[in-house]
C-alpha cells in the first residue's frame, strides 16, 4: 500500500472516531478558552488588559492546549491497545506519524479558530490586522510545535509517567517555536507594525518545520522499535 | 585486600586535591588586592571604573562559585564511586550464586 | 583503558590543586577585578557541559541507528555530564553576574541556550529514570531533538539583545590570564575523560548485573 494511502486511511479512522463522540474536540477548546480566560484575569491592570501581552497570550494557550491535545491523541490508542496492533501492521512507520500529525494539526487549527478572535476581544489585540502574515505564523509554528509533539508522544504512548513526562520534554525543544511565533506576531501588534520583522521569524519557524519533520519521519522507525 | 588498597589510592588523590586550594588560599590571603602595578601587564594594568556606590564584595561570591564547583565536582564522583561500590557487591554476590544454580 | 584509569586520577588531581595557584597569580582584569576570577572555572564547565551534550547526542545517534548498547551507556554518561557541569556553570554564572553586571540573570543568547540545553538534558535523565522499561531509546531520541534545537534556540534568542561578553574575549586575554585559562580547560577536559571512563564502566557493570540476574532466575 502507497505511503499516502496508509496515511489517508488512518487519517480517516482518526477523524471517524473522533467525529462520533467529539471528546478530544470539546475538551481541548474549553480548555483553550479557560486558558485564555484565567490569563485575562491575571493580566489586567487598573481594570484594563494589560498592553502588548496578546502575542504571548495567544501562543501560550496553543502550546498548553496543543500539550494536552497531544497527550489525549495517544492515549486513546493507548487504552484500545491499538497502538501494538498500529505497529505491527506492515505499512511504513512513519505514515502513522504523519497521519497522527495531520490529524493533531486539524484538532489544533480548530482551537487557534476559537482562540484567536478570543484573545483580540479581551487583550485588545489588533490580530486582524495583518491576518496572512498572522496565519503564516500560526501555521508554521503550530506544524512545529505538533511535529515535535508528535514524535514524542507516540514515543511515550506506552511509557510511564506519560503525562508529565510530555510537557516536560516538549517545551525545552519547542523553545525556538514559541520564541518565534511570540516576536512574529509582536512584531505584528505593535503600534508601529512591522512585516519585515514578522517575515523573518517566519523564516525561521519554516526552517525549524522542515528540520524537525525530517529527524522525527527518519528516527520514528527506530525509536518505536523495541 | 585490593579493594583496601584501592581506597587508600582514592583517598591520597583526594588529599592532593584538597590541598591545593588550601594552599593558594593561604598565599592568596597575602597578597594585596588590587595591585595597580605590576611589571608586564600592559594591556590589563587595573583602571577604577568603579563607581563608589557599587561596592559589592567580591570575594563572598568567588569562594560561593569555587565552593559550588568543588563540591559539584567531588559530589558526582563520590556517586559514580559509590554506585560503582554498589554494582560490583551485586556482581559477586551473583557470581556467588551461579555456580549453584 | 582500564590501567590508564589511575595515572589519569592522579594528572588530573594534580592539576586541580595546581589550578587554583595558577588562577590566584594570574592578573587581575581591569573592570571586574577579584570576581572576574570565577571565569576559570565557569568557562570550562560550559565547555564541558557542551562537550557532554554532543557525546550524547551522537551516542544516541549510532544507537538508534545500530542498536549497540554500548552507545546507549556512552548517551546516558554525556547527559549526566551536561547536567551536572550544566548546573555548576548555571550557579557560577549568576554569582558572577551579580558583581559584574549587577543583576543576577539576564535573558540573552549564551545564558538562555544554557539553560534551555540544560533543560532538556534533565528531561533526558527524568525519561530514563522514570520513563519504565524501554525508555532508552525514547531518551535517545530526545538526545538527537535535544542537540538539533541547539542552533534554533541560538539564532532565535540571538535576535534579542544580548550584554553576555562575546565570545572574542579568550583571544584577548593577557599572557598571565591565558596561562591559567587554558590550564583550567585542559583539566576539566581531562576530568570529563575521567568521569566518561568511570561512568560508562558503571553502566557496563549494571548491564552484566543484570544480565547475571536473569540468568540466575533460568
Amino acid at each position: 500500500m502507497s505511503f499516502l494511502r496508509v496515511v489517508w486511511l488512518l487519517m480517516r479512522k482518526d477523524l471517524i472516531i473522533e467525529l462520533r463522540s467529539r471528546e478530544i474536540l470539546y475538551t481541548t477548546l474549553f480548555f483553550a478558552v479557560s486558558c485564555v480566560l484565567v490569563f485575562a484575569f491575571g493580566f489586567v491592570r487598573e481594570g484594563q488588559p494589560m498592553e502588548d501581552v496578546g502575542a504571548g497570550i495567544l501562543w501560550i494557550a496553543v502550546a498548553f492546549s496543543g500539550t494536552l491535545a497531544l497527550g489525549r491523541a495517544f492515549e486513546r490508542e493507548r487504552q484500545s491497545e491499538t497502538m501494538r496492533a498500529l505497529l505491527m501492521a506492515p505499512v511504513d512507520r512513519p505514515a502513522l506519524y504523519v497521519a497522527k500529525l495531520i490529524g493533531v494539526m486539524a484538532l489544533m487549527a480548530a482551537v487557534e479558530v476559537i482562540v484567536v478572535p478570543l484573545v483580540a476581544l479581551l487583550f485588545q489585540a489588533p490580530l486582524f490586522q495583518h491576518l496572512p502574515m498572522l496565519l503564516a505564523l500560526l501555521l508554521a509554528g503550530t506544524v512545529g510545535f505538533t511535529a515535535v509533539g508528535t514524535m514524542f508522544g507516540a514515543m511515550l504512548a506506552r511509557a510511564r509517567s506519560r503525562d508529565v513526562l510530555l510537557p516536560v520534554l516538549l517545551y525545552p525543544i519547542t523553545v525556538p517555536v514559541i520564541i518565534a511565533g511570540v516576536r512574529g506576531t509582536s512584531a505584528l501588534l505593535q503600534a508601529d507594525p512591522d512585516p519585515a520583522v514578522a517575515r523573518a521569524w517566519l523564516s525561521l519557524l519554516l526552517s525549524f518545520d522542515v528540520v524537525f519533520i525530517t529527524l522525527a519521519l527518519w528516527t520514528f522507525e527506530p525509536v518505536m522499535t523495541d | 585486600m585490593k579493594r583496601v588498597r584501592s581506597a587508600w589510592r582514592v583517598l591520597l588523590v583526594w588529599l592532593l586535591i584538597a590541598a591545593g586550594p588550601a594552599w593558594s588560599l593561604a598565599a592568596g590571603a597575602q597578597q594585596p588586592r588590587p595591585q595597580p602595578t605590576k611589571p608586564a601587564q600592559d594591556e590589563f594594568v587595573p583602571i577604577d571604573q568603579l563607581p563608589p556606590g557599587e561596592q559589592l564584595p567580591a570575594a563572598p561570591l568567588l569562594i560561593a562559585a569555587y565552593s559550588v564547583a568543588w563540591l559539584a565536582v567531588a559530589g558526582y564522583l563520590f556517586s559514580i564511586w559509590r554506585r560503582l561500590d554498589r554494582v560490583d557487591r551485586d556482581i559477586a554476590e551473583a557470581g556467588r550464586r551461579l555456580p549453584r544454580a | 583503558m582500564q590501567r590508564l584509569f589511575l595515572p589519569l586520577t592522579v594528572v588530573v588531581a594534580a592539576m586541580f590543586a595546581y589550578a587554583p595557584l595558577m588562577i590566584a597569580n594570574a592578573p587581575f582584569e581591569s573592570t571586574m577585578l577579584l570576581v572576574q576570577k570565577i571565569f576559570y572555572f565557569h568557562v570550562p564547565s560550559w565547555f564541558v557541559m557542551f562537550s557532554g551534550a554532543f557525546l550524547c547526542a551522537g551516542a544516541s545517534a549510532v544507537y538508534l541507528a545500530k542498536g549497540s548498547r554500548d552507545a546507549d551507556h556512552y548517551a546516558v554518561t554525556g547527559a549526566e555530564l551536561a547536567v551536572v557541569f550544566g548546573l555548576m556553570g548555571l550557579i557560577t554564572g549568576p554569582l558572577w553576574a551579580r558583581k559584574a553586571w549587577g543583576v543576577w540573570w539576564e535573558w540573552d543568547v549564551k545564558l538562555t541556550l544554557a539553560l534551555i540545553v540544560w533543560l532538556t538534558f534533565v528531561a533526558y535523565l527524568l525519561l530514563r529514570r522514570y520513563g519504565g522499561p524501554g525508555s532508552e531509546k525514547l531518551a535517545a531520541g530526545v538526545g538527537i531533538f535535544g542537540a538539533a534545537n541547539i542552533p534554533f534556540v541560538y539564532y532565535s534568542v540571538n535576535w534579542w539583545r544580548t550584554i553576555h561578553p562575546k565570545t572574542t574575549v579568550v583571544p584577548t586575554l593577557g599572557p598571565g590570564m591565558r596561562g591559567a585559562f587554558w590550564f583550567c580547560v585542559l583539566a576539566f577536559m581531562l576530568l570529563m575523560v575521567l568521569i566518561v571512563a568511570a561512568r560508562v564502566r558503571l553502566e557496563r557493570q549494571r548491564a552484566l548485573v543484570d544480565e547475571l540476574f536473569l540468568e540466575l532466575e533460568d
